[in-house]
């Protein structure tokens, strides 16, 4: 454990070196993040429009009592969204896309020995291939998280207006009564630390890949296990440090 | 000229190079050849930086390249040029993109200029019109040329070659160690084959180095390999009934 962690560390130094040209570095950066980030707007969009739904259905469902107004539902809603739903989830589908796509694409280069080949011509491997997807993942994951977080609650509003539990309007005050910015803020904090633990754990899991075709597929497995542990950590420790 | 000292190389408790030494003369076919396990990809490896020998120095143009680091190696890297055996050539690029691509990082040259460097490349090894296509839609003889192509963009002064003919037919592998003997004397290129083609050993080979279990076993010529009396390099060499028939011949 202490082997891989030191090579984890050792490969992202290695990872933000100086780069040997910036403009073409700074092209692979677009790349990424186009990948990254458009990429995954679909699926985003989708179940964040769902769990939103969902959500507030089914606070509405636990408050139903005539002592409890029902924009509570629209305040706790709101607040599950965007401190855990919106982040956590997104980011744990988002290792599923864009963490095994890392992994395999990475671990691919490595047994056909396109990485060799870089290395050779003297580029800095783990440089040209893993910080621009480093960058990617903590400037696109955060971006999603807004979008997912914006989806959220527009999801909730459907689910008021097509169920009845919530009136729409009990639901809009309940989402606008009581905000506190340091939600956000918390998200986009875990949003930037889960989008480069996506990115440096998959990376790490491809380049050290050696094989074939089978050890591709178990290391981008692995990059998608290893990933989804450390978010889920990483959401425990910076919500008992920032609430 | 690259010159090799003593080198050794341990994976774990098998010691798979035992202290090779030669020279590899510029303008040459240098050939490595030996049986399967015998440690020639090794060595290969050794020389160019992707393993680091247990010891023995490598030294290229005076330079020991073995102690130097990462940043100190790039002025020679740049004068690398190396064929993998499966080519290696990046999927998600073009045939262009991927002859640019070292251009794109270590020169300073214009963007017209780099693709007129590519349509020569390109050219050189006979594919021209290829630019826009992807590695995945060339055959294997095609994506070795592009792999020439590519090692060749920067000019290089030594060009590594892993298994050149491996998965191609005798006619295209015929072209293609041609093509990398007319290069390394067109260029003066110090040029270091990897291969256990024997075609390749009896075509090209000026300059070969016989390997047997990790040590340096023959070293000579394709011309003086008919005469020796090397009994592991005899049954290595003409192993097949047409080689045998072809040396009774001679």
């Amino acid at each position: 454990m202490f082997t891989s962690l030191g090579r984890y560390i050792l490969l992202l130094r290695l990872s933000f070196r100086r780069p040997e040209k910036f403009s073409v570095y700074w092209a692979e950066i677009m790349r990424e993040m186009v990948s990254v980030g458009l990429g995954s707007l679909g699926i985003i969009s989708i179940i964040s429009l769902f769990i939103g739904a969902a959500t507030t259905i089914q606070v509405a469902f636990q408050l139903n009592s005539p002592l409890v107004p029902m924009s509570t539902a629209g305040s706790i809603a709101r607040d599950s969204t965007i401190l855990e739903f919106s982040p956590t989830i997104s980011a744990l589908v988002l290792a599923g896309r864009i963490g095994s796509s890392i992994a395999s694409q990475i671990g691919t280069m490595r047994v056909t020995e396109q990485i060799d080949a870089l290395e050779i011509m003297g580029v800095n491997a783990p440089g040209y291939l893993i910080s621009p997807k480093i960058i990617a993942g903590m400037t696109m994951v955060p971006l999603l998280v807004i979008v997912s977080i914006t989806l959220g609650l527009t999801g909730g509003y459907i689910a008021c207006l097509v169920s009845g539990d919530v009136t729409p309007a009990d639901y809009l005050m309940g989402v606008r009564d009581g905000f506190d910015g340091l939600t956000v803020r918390v998200a986009l904090v875990k949003a930037v630390v889960f989008g480069f633990i996506i990115a440096s754990i998959c990376a790490y899991q491809g380049f050290y890949t050696s094989g074939g075709a089978l050890e591709v597929g178990q290391a981008s497995t692995r990059g998608v296990v290893y990933s989804c542990v450390m978010i889920l950590f990483a959401d425990l420790v910076i919500t008992r440090l920032m609430l | 000229m690259i010159e090799i000292q003593d080198i050794h190389k341990t994976f774990g408790e098998n010691e798979v190079l035992k202290g090779i030494s030669a020279k590899f003369q510029q303008g040459k076919n240098n050939l490595i050849i030996g049986s399967s396990g015998s440690g020639k990809t090794t060595l290969l490896k050794c020389i160019v930086g992707l393993h680091e020998p247990t010891k023995g120095d490598v030294i290229f143009a005076g330079e020991n390249f073995t102690h130097m680091n990462f940043e100190q190696r790039v002025p020679i890297r740049t004068h690398i040029g190396m064929l993998f055996q499966n080519s290696a050539l990046f999927d998600s690029m073009t045939v262009e993109e991927n002859i640019m691509f070292p251009l794109n990082l270590f020169t300073e040259m214009s963007k017209s200029e780099k693709q007129d460097r590519a349509n020569f490349c390109l050219k050189r090894v006979n594919l021209d019109g290829t630019n826009k296509l992807y590695p995945a839609e060339l055959s294997g003889g095609m994506k070795k040329r592009v792999g020439i192509a590519r090692a060749i963009s920067m000019q290089p002064k030594y060009l590594f070659v892993d298994e050149p003919n491996s998965g191609l037919d005798p006619l295209t592998s015929i072209l293609i160690d041609d093509l990398i003997s007319e290069l390394t004397e067109e260029y003066q290129i110090t040029t270091v084959i990897v291969t256990h083609d024997m075609n390749s050993v009896m075509g090209i080979g000026e300059h070969v180095l016989f390997l047997y279990n990790g040590e340096k076993w023959w070293e000579g010529s394709n011309k003086e390999i008919a005469h020796t009396d090397n009994k592991e390099l005899n049954d290595f060499v003409f192993a097949s009934k047409f080689m045998r028939a072809a040396k009774a011949k001679l």
